[in-house]
């Protein structure tokens, strides 16, 4: 693998973590507890899809085919997604998405504060504008995983079943393979084992306080990176890609 | 054709944008918002380049749009304008005139300078006291940290009751 293939690769997982999560935050659009959370989990969707416009498009011109973020979002198919098995994962209930949003989160913000250092300036450039909005989405998210926790009995087990039940997708973010460590070697992002400790730290400190038991270390599922998705993702892309794929190039 | 002996110089032309609202708050200019982050002459051509508030903040290509128009409508028709992702935009920029002109339109104005403490910091510090912009009371209450467009906040105020935006700082 070529230094671009790699970097192309790289650009694909940044900006495919923030679109899929995106259009999951996106299902909840008219559907949340609250008129609060509508508009909240919707402006976090807006950021995400913001910020998927600027890898993707970066990652098109890395590539040099002529596809842009909406080519690389609409017309290509499950097997060809970078994105981690954590952010395709379903909704489930309201402490399912917060839990599953502070994972990554929690992730995201210490992955684009590193790459704020980036040799590659376009990359550093980008992960500086998306750290100050993904510093908000982290207070929000911590601040439900706290509040549902240390809540009442009905919320503290449905939080508690959440942590639990997406713990085995959040071993997949702190591994590397070998584009990760060719963008180490280039210095263009950090290595993925290097943010496992600070996470864990915020991790341990929010379980407790929030009265919730943080699962031990165990089987981690994987395969994201490499486009080995869940059964899931196809179902996210029949409905994000189905306007392109039925009316090609339709525009408004 | 512009000639450079007919094209006005950069602060008049800063002047007339100082006209273009915000299409999101149209209390405040796109000057006042520090959207508008340069603007110079590349030979004939005037480029102005504007940076977005939010990577997905729909109303950049408005704001872009308004800008040409209200250009073209003082007569320049060689211009140009460009976005720019860096350094990114920062509540920092809003002018003294902008903080003055939210508060006045009901939106309560970032209160501390970005770029503080880290989150991880950040994290376990009380959360800031700011004042209802109708009756300047600081007994006032966060309902949620996204309100309307993703740069304002939720508040209430628990003194004249009325639920307000908060413009926060980034």
């Amino acid at each position: 693998m070529s230094g671009q293939e790699a970097l192309f690769e790289y650009l694909l997982r940044l900006g495919d973590n923030a679109l899929i999560l995106g259009h999951r935050l996106s299902e909840w659009c008219g559907h949340s507890p609250a008129l609060e959370e509508d508009l909240a989990l919707s402006n976090v969707a807006l950021d995400l899809i913001g910020q998927t416009q600027l890898w993707l498009n970066l990652a098109g011109e890395v590539e040099g085919k002529g596809r842009d973020a909406d080519k690389l979002a609409y017309l290509r198919d499950a097997r060809d997604f970078r994105n981690l098995l954590l952010v395709e994962q379903p909704n489930g209930d309201f402490a399912a998405t917060m839990a599953r949003q502070f994972y990554f989160d929690a992730w995201h913000y210490l992955l684009l504060r590193d790459l704020t250092g980036s040799k590659n300036a376009r990359i550093a450039e980008i992960a500086a504008k998306g750290l100050k909005e993904v510093t908000y989405h982290l207070e929000r998210s911590q601040e439900w995983v706290l509040r549902l926790g240390d809540g009442t009995e009905e919320s503290h087990r449905r939080m508690q079943t959440a942590v639990d039940d997406l713990w085995m997708y959040t071993g997949e973010m702190f591994e590397s393979d070998e584009v990760d460590q060719a963008m180490v070697r280039e210095g263009i992002g950090p290595d993925l084992s290097s943010l496992h400790e600070p996470w864990l730290g915020l991790m341990r400190s929010t379980t407790d306080e929030a009265t919730l038991t943080l699962p031990q270390p165990g089987w981690a599922q994987r395969g994201g990176k490499r486009g080995i998705h869940s059964e899931h993702l196809g179902y996210i892309l029949a409905d994000l890609q189905f306007l392109q794929r039925a009316y090609p190039n339709a525009t408004w | 054709m512009t000639s450079s002996l007919t094209r006005p110089d950069v602060e008049q032309v800063r002047t007339w944008l100082e006209d273009v609202p915000d299409p999101e708050v149209p209390a405040v200019s796109v000057m006042d918002l520090g959207i508008v982050r340069d603007v110079q002459w590349s030979g004939d051509e005037l480029v102005v380049a504007i940076t977005p508030t939010y990577s997905g903040c729909p109303a950049t290509s408005v704001i872009a749009f308004d800008i040409e128009a209200a250009l073209r409508a003082r007569g320049l028709d060689r211009l140009r304008v460009e976005r720019r992702l860096s350094p990114p935009w920062t509540t920092d920029w809003i002018s003294q005139e902008g903080r003055r002109k939210l508060e006045a339109y009901g939106i309560a104005p970032p209160a501390e300078n970005a770029g503080g403490p880290s989150v991880f910091d950040r994290l376990l510090r009380k959360p800031l006291v700011i004042a209802c912009p109708r009756c300047k009371s600081e007994n006032t209450a966060r309902i949620s940290e996204f309100g309307s467009t993703p740069c304002k906040a939720q508040y209430r105020c628990d003194d004249c009751l009325e639920p307000f935006d908060y413009f926060k700082c980034i």
